[in-house]
């Protein structure tokens, strides 16, 4: 691993509500070299929140507060809105779940990432072009001439997915958050898609930190993986040995999922101590 | 008990034909959980709803329980098999307390005895009785299923078909559902069709297991085939080697 890209330390995110304040996430502390970083935890773990926090997409009347927040030697804590802007799009970008609802639905796919390249490239139409044919031809689509020219709803799943990650990746960021990239699509499309993220960290040192459920892709994808529950981490540890992973919660989590190389008569079922959110 | 043979689908797009299911055949036998696995578009959900009448179909032969399966299924064929959907948020009524929609399908078929039967679902799917008088927006997505499986199983029917029952809930979750669906498989030895994209799940209910791919089957294998990979088509290979992990490309 080489310097760090992303240093967090202690950072907790919280919404105060009629019930009183929720703690999202709580006293979370990593850093981030140019290397994949896979963060896994079941539904409200505060996964995606932690996310959402580094990239500076939480809304009011949410509360972000850290010791230390800072990307390539950039105080984040300090950022104003415009700073944020500066930053978000072409130094750091999202991949969300699901390219129904992240690709604007009247707006042609070439438009759409070509306005990333005007937008934060100062790129005159012709370069927009340019751009996002080379980034479509990038992400595998077949024919991106074509595609270029289709609306959102034309594409299937997989190669909306594709269009999006295009869309993020076209200005070339250095940072990015992959929220659940795989989750809406099929299994051997989903190996497709990793393996143009895994490309772009390789060829172009990019960090990644992908947020997913599912401990088979993390375990197989990843370099190292952080296990949240209940916006606390459990445990970190290296990818390829999460099966040793140490923590009752992880070990829980992998002994409650069938697998294919082992038969369980009966599933366990997770115990949660509340010791481990103290 | 149920017997399929050339099952055709064909779904109209405007005027375009689109034939989801082509020539599907299987049989299951009693007391068996046979598991359909394929990628979206593969048709095997609709094969299912196909075999619960829901849709229009067409097949050389439909039977069940030994007896031909008309297209419109009276009452009496109704009880013979239920429906678990994948998403519990969609298939309850939200504005249906869980004790009317267990009561329903008894009002339905006119069985005596209601209001014991519904406590004793509620406590057959692990609930409390304090669960009764809920709405579906009071239960976690967990709890939310097992009033979707105790529907089902109210009926007493020997038949349980089930869609995707676990892939919209966290993995914890997911096990407490299917170990339930075990134990009640064998306390009321059912015959079961699971229909899922995840092998795992499949290889841990289902003694055998048919690999669907647009609209065709590909091949039915024994759930040991499928654990060691001995299998004989190329496609349901790439779907085991995808489902263990990513690969990385080598350099």
């Amino acid at each position: 691993m080489s310097s760090a890209l992303l240093e967090v330390e202690d950072l907790s995110v919280s919404f105060p509500g009629r019930s009183g304040i929720t703690r999202a996430v709580r006293n979370v502390s990593f850093t981030l070299g140019r290397e994949r970083l896979g963060i896994v935890g079941e539904s409200g773990s505060g996964k995606s929140t932690t996310g959402r926090a580094l990239l500076g997409l939480i809304p009011r009347p949410g509360i972000v507060t850290a010791r230390r927040m800072e990307f390539s030697g950039e105080n984040l804590l300090a950022h104003t809105d415009a700073e944020w802007q500066r930053l978000r799009g072409r130094r750091m970008s999202m991949i969300m779940q699901d390219p129904k609802y992240s690709l604007n639905p009247v707006m042609k796919v070439g438009r759409q990432i070509g306005e990333t390249c005007r937008l934060h490239l100062g790129s005159d139409s012709r370069d927009a072009k340019r751009r996002s044919l080379a980034m479509l031809e990038a992400v595998k689509i077949r024919d991106p001439e074509m595609v270029y020219h289709l609306y959102p709803h034309q594409l299937s799943g997989g190669m909306g997915q594709r269009a999006m990650i295009a869309m993020m990746l076209v200005a070339e960021p250095d940072f990015l958050i992959a929220d659940e990239p795989t989750s809406a699509l099929d299994v051997t499309v989903q190996n497709d898609v990793l393996r143009i993220l895994d490309d772009l960290v390789r060829d172009r040192g990019m960090g990644l930190i992908f947020i997913s459920h599912n401990l088979t892709v993390v375990s197989s994808f990843c370099d190292r993986v952080l296990i949240m529950y209940g916006g606390k981490i459990m445990e970190q540890c290296e990818a390829r040995k999460l099966n040793e992973a140490r923590h009752p919660y992880t070990r829980a989590l992998i002994a409650a999922a069938p697998s294919l190389d082992e038969v369980k008569t009966e599933l366990a079922t997770v115990t949660r101590d509340p010791k481990w959110l103290a | 008990m149920i017997e399929v043979s050339d099952l055709n689908v064909t779904f109209r797009d405007g005027g375009r034909p689109i034939h989801a299911v082509r020539g599907v055949s299987f049989a299951v036998a009693a007391s068996e959980t046979f598991g359909i696995v394929g990628e979206s578009g593969s048709g095997k959900s609709t094969v299912l709803k196909a075999i619960a009448g829901l849709i229009e179909s067409s097949s050389s032969k439909l039977t069940i329980n030994g007896r031909p399966a008309a297209q419109h299924r009276s009452r009496q064929d109704r009880r013979l098999m239920q429906f678990v959907f994948q998403d519990p948020y969609a298939s309850l009524h939200p504005r249906q307390t869980v004790d009317d929609t267990l009561r329903e399908p008894l009002v339905i078929q006119g069985i005596p005895g209601i209001d014991e039967k519904v406590a004793e679902a509620i406590s057959n799917v692990g609930l409390l009785p304090e669960h009764r008088f809920r709405y579906p927006h009071q239960l976690s997505g967990g709890q939310r299923q097992r009033v979707a499986i105790a529907r089902a199983l109210i009926l007493n029917p020997p038949i349980l078909l089930l869609d995707e029952p676990t892939s919209a809930l966290d993995v914890s979750v997911q096990a407490e559902i299917l170990n339930l669906l075990s134990r009640l498989r064998r306390s009321y030895s059912l015959t079961s069709i699971l229909v899922s994209h995840d092998l795992g799940v499949v290889a841990h209910l289902c003694s055998r297991i048919a690999i669907m791919q647009l609209g065709k089957l590909v091949e039915v294998i024994g759930v040991q085939d499928l654990r060691s990979g001995a299998v004989g088509q190329d496609y349901t290979r790439q779907l085991i080697a995808a489902s263990r992990g990513f690969t990385r490309a080598p350099r």
